[in-house]
């Protein structure tokens, strides 16, 4: 066994075991800290493929902003998890089904999975080996004109879910005082106050 | 596969390295530092208060806005670093295709904007 | 037996920057409270040592056997990882930081990084961003309401700053084409990278105060106005991991600096090595870093997150744009 393959099963294994975690875990906070754990592990295995890039991506996309919301989300949104846990326990057999049902066509699908011996010529582009040009520039050179409508319509996708969050959740409140810098800049002392002549022993 | 090895073995090694000093320093805490807990001493701080209501609340719904906000941006920078790096081979399509994609993301920038998605009240 | 060869070099090499690291914090205490007095025209720390030189030893000292206690209500093994959690991010981004070219040594050739990856800048930028965590795992571990909103406050304006920061070292990766530490470094042979992307410096100065969490951006631990934001609960050791945290980020913030903007190790005057010149570059920015916390009012936090969002945002698109431009 080489260096690369005692990696292999370390990542693969703090993987798996991350994973059931993020499952089992019975403190939520806990579960996506070991979902953290996960991501890490599989950005090891990306690097394993040599494939920096991704790699680099999981943990900053991932880890650095995916988790950071989910934390958000089950440390403060005040969800009663024992109660959620008790509703679930209803639903275990339909569950289960849908599980089975799955890796039943999972397994379907590998026993007859045959692929081509024509798949490597016909995808549209061959990676480049590793030793001639960088990973992220390899990505650079195809994503931006060969994929072009690949990679605008990954753009709406974003304004879309941009545009989805702020309709979501923006709620103005109505009782509170803004500051208009431009306004209190461009306020005209002769509008904003007057000066009166107050004569002794009259008042106003 | 070698060379891939030679640099990433550095950081998995360094970041052993840096775990074991920070548990290092735990447990030195365990050895060095008094231990004397009291009721009043281990109650969370609240100026003098007792603590009401439990500290792990709901709050503002805007915290979620900016951190779904900033995965979005934090995809579209994904998008910009490798078109950065092949920049030169990309071409005038690849520019132009950049631009509009960023084009895109200036709208909803703009839409989020005008929306008050970024005031803080 | 040859992979003794590779990794010894390597582990000396680590041994160093993890010695300098946990010792650095000393020097730099010691150098922002004489700094501060000077400003405010005092003289400082002068009792402990020549001019108060023994002082951070002494404060050492001191954090390291006061009274180390946990909250009540907290989550007990949270609590105690966060200041890990904290402390290793910034320690682990000096695996891609180059210190200058490979030196000679008996024969050998031995670089100055622990690692060249092809994607260095990014992956600082990936290990930074987990620091987060070490935040958010503290103000929530301690359910304590000062360190919850202190948490939560500090969660939003890194992440907020984090935007302006990435795209801001976009102009330089493009110039570069690559996103090699060592390779930016070379590709600012002839000029430095602040005369083709001033805007591109101020953002990320700008935004690098944020993520240090320096002032005039420190409103995580606003002494005055959150207890001290979400390590408000932590004492002793704990606390220090934190402040160790903190300056090994401000350190990294400098290095970066002049390794991006400001040509690295290139230009060293023919009497100093180029890693010391490097080095100096750092310290003068870490000394700007202190120079402003002495001089620059604290921003309200609405105004702080407006200027992440609505100047430096936008500035830091502007710069893609016209670095663009300009190279075609």
């Amino acid at each position: 066994m080489t260096v690369a393959d005692i990696a292999f099963y370390i990542f693969s294994l703090t993987l798996v075991t991350a994973g059931l975690f993020t499952v089992v875990a019975r403190n939520p906070v806990h579960s996506v800290l070991w979902l953290i754990l996960s991501f890490l592990s599989a950005s090891g295995l990306f690097v394993l493929l040599g494939a920096e890039f991704v790699a680099m991506l999981l943990v900053i996309v991932y880890v650095g902003a995916v988790a950071v919301l989910f934390l958000f989300v089950v440390m403060m949104l005040d969800v009663d998890f024992a109660a959620l846990k008790g509703e679930m326990t209803k639903h275990v057999p339909l569950a289960l089904l849908i599980g089975v049902v799955i890796l039943l066509q999972l397994g379907l699908s590998f026993g007859v999975w045959e692929s081509s011996d024509l798949a490597m010529g016909q995808r549209q582009a061959v990676t480049p080996d590793i030793k001639e040009v960088q990973n992220t520039a390899a990505i650079g050179q195809l994503l931006y004109t060969k994929y072009i409508y690949l990679f605008q319509s990954a753009g709406l996708i974003l304004l879309v879910a941009m545009v989805g969050a702020i309709v979501l959740t923006i709620r103005h409140r109505t009782n509170v005082k803004r500051q208009d810098i431009l306004a209190q800049i461009y306020r005209d002392p002769a509008e904003a106050m007057e000066l009166k002549d107050v004569k002794p022993g009259q008042g106003l | 596969m070698e060379d891939l090895l030679r640099e990433y073995l550095p950081i998995v090694i360094f970041l052993g390295l840096a775990i074991a000093i920070g548990l290092v320093f735990i447990f030195a805490a365990l050895i060095i530092a008094v231990r004397n807990p009291d009721p009043e001493k281990v109650s969370a701080y609240e100026c003098g208060f007792n603590a009401f209501d439990d500290s792990r609340m709901k709050f503002d719904v805007r915290f979620y806005l900016v951190s779904i906000l900033f995965i979005i941006f934090d995809l579209e920078i994904a998008f910009l670093f490798p078109w950065a790096v092949a920049f030169k081979d990309v071409g005038l399509l690849g520019f132009w295709s950049m631009i509009v994609f960023l084009g895109v993301l200036t709208v909803g920038f703009a839409y989020e904007w005008k929306k008050g998605a970024l005031e803080w009240e | 037996m040859e992979s003794i060869i590779v990794i010894l070099p390597l582990l000396v090499k680590m041994g160093i920057v993890v010695a300098v690291l946990l010792l650095l914090p000393l020097p730099l205490t010691w150098l922002e409270r004489k700094i501060a007095a000077h400003i405010q025209q005092r003289p400082g720390p002068m009792r402990v040592g020549w001019h108060g030189l023994l002082q951070p030893l002494a404060d050492a000292i001191k954090l390291l056997t006061k009274e180390d206690h946990i909250p009540m209500d907290a989550d007990r093994l949270l609590f105690k990882m966060a200041p890990v959690v904290a402390l290793v991010p910034p320690f682990v981004v000096f695996v891609a930081i180059p210190f200058g070219e490979p030196v000679q040594i008996f024969g050998s050739s031995y670089t100055l990084a622990l690692s060249d990856m092809n994607v260095g800048l990014l992956f600082i930028l990936a290990v930074s961003g987990i620091g987060v965590f070490g935040v958010i795992l503290a103000g929530w571990a301690s359910n304590s309401k000062y360190a919850v909103l202190g948490s939560l406050r500090s969660i939003a304006q890194m992440i907020s700053y984090e935007i302006p920061m990435g795209f801001s070292v976009i102009g330089v990766v493009m110039l570069a084409g690559s996103m090699n530490l060592s390779d930016i470094v070379h590709a600012q042979d002839g000029l430095w990278n602040i005369v083709y992307q001033p805007i591109g410096f101020f953002v990320f100065f700008v935004a690098g105060l944020a993520e240090a969490q320096r002032i005039p951006f420190d409103l995580p631990e606003a002494e005055g106005d959150l207890g001290a934001g979400y390590h408000t609960e932590y004492s002793g050791i704990r606390f220090s991991l934190f402040m160790l945290a903190e300056y090994v980020v401000m350190v990294v913030l400098a290095l970066l600096n002049a390794l991006l903007f400001f040509g690295g190790w290139l230009g060293a005057p023919p009497f100093l090595p180029p890693a010391l010149w490097l080095l100096l570059k750092t310290g003068f920015f870490i000394w700007v870093f202190m120079w402003f916390r002495f001089t620059f009012p604290r921003y309200r936090y609405d105004q702080l997150m407006s200027i992440g969002w609505k100047v430096l945002l936008p500035l830091s698109l502007l710069n893609i744009l016209i670095s663009g431009i300009f190279m075609f």
